[in-house]
């Protein structure tokens, strides 16, 4: 037991840490967004959606610990990662040249830590009323929470969604190296998986982010209201 | 040609080091980078001061000795191309050239460009091997292998250690070493028998040495003079996912 705790929390332990905590909050993004973009089918299908939530309340529970859990794994496992990285190299070169590393590959804690701050504040916005506590208030006609009016005022004050298009932006760049590195840490990239893996995960961070974005630019122009 | 050099100097693991700039003059251009050192050092020498040192044994590509990160890539960053192998004719006249060693926590520097990479042998130490007890070898084709298993495991195999992979890592990690070691032995079933043990074992040894983690940047693979390829690392996740499942501590030990 010691020697498999002290495996699984070698290097690649950590990595298949962050591998697979990674792919479940990436399914978490993908199901929160299309969740979401039900705001386009109208109020009623929306608030509907919001009030089936509600019901199951084990569920819900379930999910929010779930991911309070996967979150704070990841960032565990990406400060300990961090710190050793930083640790390999005490001395840095005098001259800086990086070669065929991406840039979001070279900034993953900071998009990283940048989402974070974008979580909190996006649960404060919609999930605890922390920003404005009228809007957990709303009340439609059959008397649900009127989820379709909280999203649209919260993202007519223009400062509110251009945080979140930056927010989106930074998890499209976090994604967009990450989805491919997950399966590259879990031992899945190989051969001709290769480039079709790249690709996905590219296609998929850029669908994130213009399906996720697509809300509030839809209130700012009009759209919905 | 003429160059103006920024080179590392360090007498010793425990003192301070700076760059020092020396200028080369009269360089032919089609010297490899450490015959223009050699010259650079000879003039040294003339002058009564202390020569560059480097490392360098087969000056062919081929041992991997030559260790030095030239313009903030090692072995100058060229496709294939090791420091012994590097033409003068690629830089420009006039050019200024910056001449660092390896850095890493784990590659310690010990005099000027040379850094002791003996972590790299106690990682081939911990598991780099196959086991044969005794007896006389058996001919060859008695196991049969089928040639892209053989060409595979060949392009592991021609990793040389020279460490450029760590030295180009923005983490310093040794991944892909480690990688190409355990993947060309154990894409061979000479190898195959040993192999759980020997990828827990030699990450293990990879991880007290103090190297970094992959993060998957791309970096080594695109330094590596050998072209050793980041599939790889990915077999490297994998063979240490397997291996880990199935010993549950005892066997490995
Ligand atoms: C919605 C939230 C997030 C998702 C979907 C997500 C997804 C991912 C994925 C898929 C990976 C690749 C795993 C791998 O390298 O094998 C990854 C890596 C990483 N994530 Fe996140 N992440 C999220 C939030 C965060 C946060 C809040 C941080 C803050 C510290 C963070 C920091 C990192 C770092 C540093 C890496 C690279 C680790 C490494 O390669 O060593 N991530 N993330
Ligand atoms: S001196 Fe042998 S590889 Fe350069």
């Amino acid at each position: 037991m010691n020697t498999l705790n002290r495996r699984c929390s070698s290097s690649l332990g950590k990595k298949y840490v962050m591998a697979v905590t990674g792919l479940a909050l990436f399914g978490f993004v993908v199901a929160h967004m299309v969740g979401n973009l039900q705001i386009f089918l109208g109020r009623e299908i929306l608030n509907g959606y919001g009030a089936f939530l509600k019901s199951k309340p084990l569920l819900l529970w379930g999910a929010r610990l779930g991911l309070i859990c996967l979150v704070s794994l990841h960032v565990w496992a990406a400060i300990r990662l961090t710190q050793d990285n930083r640790a390999a190299r005490p001395v840095a070169y005098a001259v800086q040249a990086s070669i065929s590393a991406s840039y979001a590959s070279r900034t993953m804690l900071m998009s990283g830590l940048i989402v974070a701050s974008f979580i909190v504040f996006h649960l404060m916005h919609f999930t605890l009323g922390g920003v404005d506590p009228e809007f957990l208030e709303f009340r439609d006609g059959a008397g649900r929470h009127d989820v379709y009016r909280m999203v649209v005022a919260g993202f007519s004050t223009p400062i509110v969604s251009i945080f979140y298009f930056v927010g989106m932006a930074l998890l499209c760049l976090h994604l967009s190296h990450g989805v491919s590195a997950l399966f590259q840490s879990l031992g899945l990239r190989t051969g001709h998986w290769v480039r079709a893996i790249d690709l996905f995960a590219k296609a998929a961070a850029l669908t994130i982010f213009v399906g996720n974005c697509s809300i509030p630019l839809a209130v700012l122009i009009g759209l919905l209201k | 040609m003429k160059l103006t050099l920024k080179v590392w100097r360090q007498k010793d693991g425990d003192s301070r080091g700076e760059f020092a700039t020396y200028q080369a003059n009269d360089i032919n251009p089609d010297m490899s980078f450490l015959e223009m050192l050699d010259e650079v050092n000879e003039s040294l020498l003339a002058r009564g001061e202390e020569p560059i040192a480097f490392d360098s044994d087969c000056r062919e590509g081929i041992c991997g000795a030559c260790s030095m990160v030239i313009n903030g890539l090692p072995h100058g960053g060229r496709k294939a191309t090791t420091a012994c192998q590097l033409h003068m004719r690629l830089f420009e006249d006039g050019e200024t050239v910056t001449v660092e060693p390896w850095r890493a926590r784990a590659f310690p520097v010990v005099r000027d460009l040379i850094v002791d990479r003996s972590g790299f042998d106690r990682i081939i130490q911990a598991g780099g091997f196959v086991s044969v007890s005794t007896g006389g070898a058996q001919d060859a084709n008695v196991i049969p292998i089928p040639k892209p298993d053989a060409e595979l495991a060949m392009d592991a195999a021609q990793c040389i250690g020279c460490g450029a992979c760590v030295a180009a890592c923005k983490n310093a990690s040794a991944m892909l070493f480690v990688a190409a070691k355990v993947s060309h032995l154990a894409i061979l079933p000479q190898g195959r028998v040993e192999k759980n043990r020997r990828v827990l074992r030699m990450v293990e040894a990879m991880d007290s040495e103090g190297f970094g983690n992959c993060t998957v940047t791309g970096s080594c693979e695109a330094v590596c003079p050998k072209e050793i390829s980041l599939n790889f690392i990915t077999r490297l996740n994998q063979e240490y996912a397997v291996a880990l499942l199935k010993s549950t501590g005892q066997s490995a030990r």
